[in-house]
């Protein structure tokens, strides 16, 4: 049973939350875990999800809107199920990380912080995400595809519409 | 999953397990795992943290994070008596652009960044640890949250470690996406669940920082170097490198070269060779434009200055910074707005917005380069991006605002007729770039 | 802190070692620029603006953070720092609108100061600027972003400051946004709003104008307001306030209140009601003619000439004729001391009645009783600001003692002062306190008992939320106190009170304030609007005179008795200054039929609506004078708005006086003073502050030569008034608060203390709140914001 009553979380997730608050020597640690879980979760940060974490954690909603809103991953409005992230910082953009942000506009048909109308696909152009090594490179939720190229995006575009893709939360 | 890459020239100590399963605890005791904690605990409650720190002293170790501070030192300011319990903190942020070599060890040997959060820990007194990864590494948060769980169920975290008497704890930690929480103190506001904007300074985190605890911040390649140290010898490890900068370092070369990757490399190892031998040399036989030797808030180099050993002291006479060690190679078709202009639109949308000069210098020279970039630049704009950067150099709450100065100087002064090219209408921009506008408001901001 | 001894700019100064530079440098009259640091708030070292210089620093150095150090060698002007601070000023008018022509903050601006010390204004940015609407965010508050240096000020001042922590920063670099606690996405009309105390301390500490405020934005330039300090005429705490006033075709408005004269007891705090509810004064509904009931019943407006003499004949003719025992006088707690005095010295000597009272809401006899043979334990406001360690027991400073609940907060945070309270109710400064405990609202007098020690007290104390352990302990906590000022709020009353103030005056280095609701609840108690009590706690049965007037030598009727006496009948006159007893007693007007009633009110109350003559008066903001506050404070109200029409008590008592056919010299005892007109007499103008007043302070003089003079009158106070005589002119004259402690006589007589607490809350001041359009508009914008919480509650739960 979860220590909040009516919870908006599942109860694997309720259960997870319940033990965080206690792990830390101040509560309020577990603050940024819980938002990118219960995004995880939820699919973003709703209104709902502010509430609850800010009683689980006893802080204002505010507190949690401040930070929320301090992090780029976080977010408030829905994106697809596959949020796909292409980097475009310097080690990508040298190997062609624009060209493949382009074509992923291209192909799923939407722009920086769109969703694709069957909910599928989300794109974003992100900032350095540590690959840089195997540039160009993109993450899909938390899947990482390095040394991309147009074409190989596209067999990674397939094997997520056909629910072939990683997942990893 | 990242492929490793390998050369004669590398010399294999943070490394040497990598490729090799350790990620499982069995294999990494079977290669000398733990074994280095236990030297330590056997000296013996008296010895120990000086040991510690002697050997780490010793060895020349300096900080991977960016800064080169010596690791020793710091552990030594740690005052031995404190009210509040002490903590040691494993910056895993790495997001500094061109650096992807945590990621590596994350992957490859997560028990060594357990095992070097034990020895930080026994040096200092502390009985807890922090390991924060930056949001992004998911898949190595679970690695390393599933590592610190057989550590434990093999009783080597959590009460009495090997039965030294000494409890020991650890909390693996994530970010959600923000440059600035690297910061050591912005850092701490992170994982006191706080926005990411640094602290004051003084007091340092050796005296008050976690939790108001006195606390020892070191970059994860720092950390996972310490079990290696006290294995070899301090002394040992610090003939691998050069003066002042002992041992050997992860580098990770990428950009414009034949092979891209991370190479374990002593420190002062040649940066030309490192990109024409170790790398492969410039891609497709292109020719060589500049290097950003260090991630990307290193001023850049030129071709005739790339000639110079890769240690914090070298470099710093050399006019640039090692940095975290991500050396980016441009060849000859870049574009060096375009590329200043990706670096600083960087900064501008990472900064934490805390000091006016950083946020608001960024937010300028970003506007103002997207302009130069877009054909709309007039002679005066290189004057004020220069005026700009120069204003904020060392006059920022915190480094990122030199960070975003000090290569930004780099680029307009090294290769300023390329932006009055630009200026005078005699390139175009880039077909593709185009800078992603900075969001409004919550969820859409960044 | 020992000293230390540095230089700065060539000069040697000696400061307390941790003292911050910044603020050693101010003391030293070195000023150093600042857009984030503001004193008694957290560091922040954000706006760079305060760079200088210090020797062996390889960077330049906030000052704002350094604390000053033994042999330190600082800079604070040269090319160099000039060069940071206008790079920095570059930088943040790049993104300012430039305004300046329309913007409030327009000449009181430290924004534009700052360009003009540092002449950044060259701009050398192509770019557009970023522009966002303007919002508002509740009936007081607007934030025009684009105006926002993010200093981050407002969002400490409301956190730190006022313990409500209803502004936050959001977003990062530069979005960074200040935003309110109401999102827009939770908002029924999608615009962001703060839900908070609306105090305006965030407005006040802007440096710039994007906070601005509801009353006053877009009304006027600065420059085109005179200012005048005066006392806030709402709570009992006595904040001093700086009223903004212009003229109009019909006198002069306030338009301004705020707390820019930082030297009262107040320092930089001003509550809602002190920074927007002055605007009462300028209310439509204000009686500007008095008015006379005519025989077919109704009020008609008529002559001052006509009003006055009709009064004073039929108050004469009803002395005479049903003697002085058949009027009663209810007077006021917003009186000034010196109209307080003058109205029971009229009341006793000239209507020859002691039957005179007000509305009381602290047993302020009990305590003056107590105390008076214990010099030095009564506390004054100022010590809220130091006090190691405070117990309050009962009232609710935050909701009504704001000004003592943020000292006490302030003396929380930064001298770690200890707070303990006993209160029948959660309030707020719980949230401070070191200790709480909880007990029934019935059982404040078996607290008094068993704090004074009685064990056995105990089990009338006993609450759900606490066991008598926890009182033990309390009682030793607090008893282990060093030092200790006691708060009393008024559930503590007659031989509780006393019983309570007899221990603690046995304990060394105990002081105690009893706090009330009202601006001059103290000065009414001290003055003598009472039954029983001569000012200055003499017993009314004890003398048939006072100082050189005959007084009725018994106790009168109080303010129950008085009604009671007119539904008997035997009310043949009642005389009301300032007061609404029909409301506040809940009085049958019926029973007031036969009894000739004259009112002084500024509105047609349901008091003034049942008088025969209702003569329109001035306010404490449109006169002088000076009050007490709670504490036993003494200052100056000067006066700063003038309305045509009306008159002060003061002036309209001694008229009344006047024609009833007393003597008026020996009423207020003018003349005495110097004779000459220095060629100032003309009073206030339209639109001006009482320029009389001001030469005469401004040159020590009082010349008393007119009756309606409270100069002369307080002359009287001074020399009758026990604990008064302690006074300092000048401190008074020169806006300075003294502390007096009252001097009674001991007794231990029972008497009914009649203490009826106002109840008013942040949002509410008596019958001034009703008149003022912007409480008003709190109160429903609160009621607002309660409703919507509910919703979301109600939504919340339908969603689950
Ligand atoms: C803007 C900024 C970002 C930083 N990011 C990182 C980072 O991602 N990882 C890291 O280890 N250190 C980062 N640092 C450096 C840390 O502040 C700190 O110096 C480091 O963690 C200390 O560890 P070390 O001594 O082992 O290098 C950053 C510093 C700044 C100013
Ligand atoms: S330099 Fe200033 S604004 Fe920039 S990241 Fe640091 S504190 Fe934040
Ligand atoms: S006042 Fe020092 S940085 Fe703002």
């Amino acid at each position: 049973m979860s220590e909040v009553a009516n919870t908006i979380f599942s109860p694997e997730l309720a259960a997870r939350f319940d033990k965080l608050v206690t792990i830390y020597p101040l509560k309020r640690s577990a603050l940024v875990p819980m938002l990118l879980y219960a995004q995880d979760e939820v699919g973003y940060i709703s209104d709902a999800v502010v509430t609850e974490i800010a009683q689980r954690i006893g802080i204002y909603e505010l507190d949690v809107r401040n930070v929320l809103s301090y992090y780029s991953m976080l977010r408030t409005r829905p994106a697809g199920k596959y949020n796909v992230q292409v980097c475009t910082n310097i080690s990508c953009m040298l190997r062609g990380g624009y060209e493949l942000l382009d074509h992923c506009k291209k192909q799923l048909g939407i722009g920086h912080k769109e969703v694709t109308p069957d909910g599928l696909f989300s794109l974003e152009e992100v900032e350095c995400i540590g690959a840089c090594c195997w540039a160009p490179a993109a993450q899909v939720n938390y899947d990482f595809h390095d040394n991309l190229t147009p074409g190989k995006m596209d067999e990674v575009f397939a094997m997520y519409r056909e629910g072939r893709g990683k997942d990893v939360k | 999953m990242p492929q490793l890459v390998s050369h004669p020239d590398e010399v294999r100590v943070l490394s040497r397990r990598f490729g090799q399963g350790a990620a499982d605890i069995d294999k990494y005791i079977e290669l000398d795992g733990y074994k280095a904690v236990q030297m330590a605990i056997e000296k013996g409650p008296a010895q120990m943290a000086s040991w510690i720190i002697d050997t780490m002293k010793a060895s020349g170790l300096r900080g991977r994070g960016g800064a080169g501070f010596p690791t020793g030192l710091k552990w030594s300011f740690v005052p031995k008596q404190s009210d509040k319990p002490k903590y040691v903190l494993v910056n895993g942020d790495e997001s500094e652009p061109g650096t992807c070599k945590d990621h590596v060890i994350f992957l490859h040997d997560p028990h060594a960044v357990i095992e070097g959060t034990m020895i930080a820990g026994l040096a200092i007194g502390s009985k807890m640890g922090f390991i924060y990864l930056r949001g992004e590494y998911r898949y190595l948060l679970k690695m390393m949250e599933k590592a610190v769980a057989d550590a434990y169920a093999k009783g080597f975290l959590g009460k009495n470690i090997f039965g030294s008497g000494i409890d020991f704890d650890i909390i693996t930690q994530t970010g959600a996406g923000a440059y600035e929480v690297g910061e050591e103190s912005a850092l701490m506001e992170s994982l006191e669940g706080k926005r990411g904007v640094p602290r004051i300074k003084p007091p340092f985190p050796a005296v008050v920082g976690l939790y108001g605890g006195p606390t020892v911040i070191n970059n994860a390649e720092t950390i996972a170097a310490a079990p290696h140290i006290l294995l070899m010898g301090g002394e040992a490890y610090a003939k691998l490198g050069s003066e002042r900068n002992g041992g050997t370092r992860l580098f990770g070369i990428s950009g414009h070269v034949e092979r891209p990757g991370v190479y374990e490399l002593p420190m002062g190892y040649n940066l030309k060779k490192a990109i024409y031998d170790v790398a492969g040399g410039i891609k497709d036989g292109k020719k060589l434009k500049a290097v950003v030797p260090g991630g990307s808030s290193c001023p850049v180099l030129t071709p005739d200055e790339i000639d110079v050993g890769l240690d914090f002291d070298q470099m710093g006479k050399a006019g640039t910074m090692l940095g975290s060690g991500g050396i980016v190679v441009l060849d000859e078709t870049v574009s060096i707005v375009e590329f200043a202009l990706r670096t600083i639109a960087f900064y501008q949308h990472e900064s934490c917005g805390w000091c006016i000069p950083c946020r608001e210098g960024t937010d300028w020279i970003k506007k103002t380069l997207t302009r130069v970039h877009a054909g709309g630049g007039n002679k005066k704009d290189i004057d004020n991006v220069q005026y700009l950067a120069e204003n904020m150099l060392g006059r920022t709450f915190c480094p990122l605002g030199d960070a975003a100065a000090m290569p930004t100087l780099g680029f307009v002064k090294k290769f300023r007729k390329e932006f009055e090219e630009y200026i005078e209408g005699k390139r175009v921009e880039h077909p593709l770039i185009a800078i992603k506008p900075m969001g409004e408001l919550i969820g859409a901001a960044h | 802190m020992a000293d230390v001894t540095f230089t700065v700019d060539g000069t040697r100064i000696t400061a307390p070692a941790g003292t911050l530079l910044i603020e050693a440098c101010k003391s030293a009259g070195i000023e150093i620029p600042a857009f984030c640091y503001y004193p008694g708030l957290s560091l922040q070292a954000a706006c760079r603006m305060c760079v200088v210089r210090i020797e062996k620093m390889p960077k330049l150095q906030t000052a704002c953070t350094t604390p000053v150090a033994e042999g330190m060698v600082v800079q604070t002007e040269t090319p160099e720092i000039a060069q940071a601070r206008k790079a920095t000023l570059q930088l943040l008018l790049g993104n300012h609108p430039l305004d300046c022509p329309v913007c409030d903050a327009g000449g009181e601006c430290e924004l534009q100061d700052m360009t003009f010390k540092y002449g950044a204004a060259d701009s050398f940015y192509a770019e557009p600027k970023n522009h966002r609407e303007e919002q508002q965010w509740s009936p007081v508050v607007f934030f025009d972003r684009p105006r926002c240096i993010l200093c981050y000020r407002c969002v400490r001042m409301c956190g730190e400051g006022m313990d409500v922590f209803a502004l936050g920063i959001q977003n990062r670099g530069a979005s960074s946004v200040i935003a309110p606690n109401v999102p827009a996405v939770q908002s029924p009309d999608d615009l962001a709003h703060v839900d908070c105390e609306q105090c305006g301390m965030c407005i006040d500490a802007c440096p710039v104008g994007a906070l601005t405020s509801g009353t006053y934005r877009y009304k006027t330039r600065p420059w085109e307001m005179n200012h005048v300090a005066t006392v806030c005429t709402h709570c009992g705490d006595g904040c001093k306030t700086t009223l903004g006033v212009r003229s109009t075709s019909d006198g002069s408005e306030i338009v301004r209140g705020d707390n820019r004269d930082k030297s009262g007891m107040n320092g930089d705090f001003l509550c809602n009601k002190g920074r927007y509810a002055f605007d009462f004064a300028n209310s439509p509904d204000r009686i500007t003619t008095p008015l006379v009931r005519q025989p077919d019943g109704t009020l008609k407006p008529v002559s001052w000439e006509a009003a006055l003499d009709h009064a004073g004949k039929k108050l004469r003719e009803l002395r005479d004729t049903r003697g002085g025992k058949s009027i009663g006088v209810v007077g006021s707690n917003r009186l000034t001391n010196e109209e307080a005095y003058l109205l029971q010295k009229f009341a006793r000597s000239v209507l020859q009645t002691n039957n005179i009272d007000h509305h009381r809401t602290a047993d302020y006899v009990a305590f003056a009783q107590a105390l008076s043979d214990h010099p030095g334990r009564t506390a004054s406001q100022l010590d809220t600001t130091t006090a190691k360690a405070v117990m309050i027991i009962g009232g609710d400073p935050t909701n009504e003692n704001p000004l003592t609940a943020w000292n006490l907060r302030s003396d929380v945070r930064l001298n770690a002062a200890r707070l303990h309270i006993v209160n029948h109710q959660q309030i707020k400064l719980t949230r401070q306190a070191k200790s709480f405990l909880q007990i029934s609202d019935l059982s404040y007098g078996a607290l008094a008992a068993f704090l004074a020690g009685d064990d056995s007290a105990v089990d009338g104390l006993v609450h759900p939320a606490a066991d008598a352990a926890a009182f033990h302990t309390f009682r030793d906590t607090v008893r282990a106190e060093e030092s200790l000022l006691v708060l009393i709020g008024n559930e503590l009353r007659g031989e509780d009170l006393k019983r309570l103030l007899n221990f603690g005056v046995t304990l060394p280095n105990r002081k105690f304030a009893l706090l009330s609701d009202y601006v001059n609840s103290r000065g009414a108690a001290d003055m003598g609007l009472l039954p029983d009590m001569l000012p200055g706690y003499t017993p009314a049965t004890s003398t048939n005179s006072f100082g050189e007037t005959a007084i009725p030598m018994a106790a009168g009727l109080d303010m129950l008795e008085i009604f009671d006496a007119a539904a008997k009948g035997d009310l043949s006159a009642l005389y009301v200054v300032g007061a609404n007893p029909v409301l506040r007693y809940d009085i049958d007007p019926a029973t007031l039929k036969n009894t000739f009633i004259v009112v002084q009110e500024m509105f047609l109350t349901e008091t003034a609506a049942i008088a025969d003559v209702v003569l329109p008066a001035a306010n404490l903001y449109e006169k002088s004078g000076s009050v007490t506050n709670s504490f036993g404070d003494l200052q100056q109200v000067s006066k700063a708005g003038d309305r045509s029409g009306v008159r002060s008590d003061f002036e309209m008592i001694v008229r009344i006086a006047d024609k009833m056919g007393a003597n008026i010299k020996a009423l207020v005892p003018f003349g005495k003073g110097t004779y000459a007109d220095m060629g100032q007499t003309r009073g206030a103008q339209s639109g001006e502050a009482d320029r009389h007043a001001v030469w005469l302070t401004a040159n020590h003089l009082e010349p008393r030569t007119s009756p309606f003079d409270a100069n002369a009158i307080l002359d009287e106070i001074q020399r009758l008034v026990p604990g008064y005589d302690k006074m300092l002119r000048l401190q008074l004259l020169s806006g300075n608060a003294q502390h007096l402690e009252p001097a009674a006589q001991p007794s231990n007589a029972t008497r009914r203390d009649l203490v009826l607490p106002s109840n008013d809350k942040l949002f509410t001041s008596g019958t001034l709140g009703r008149f003022s359009p912007m409480l008003e508009d709190l109160q429903v914008n609160d009621a607002r914001l309660a409703a919507q919480k509910l919703v979301q509650i109600d939504n919340q739960a339908a969603a689950d």
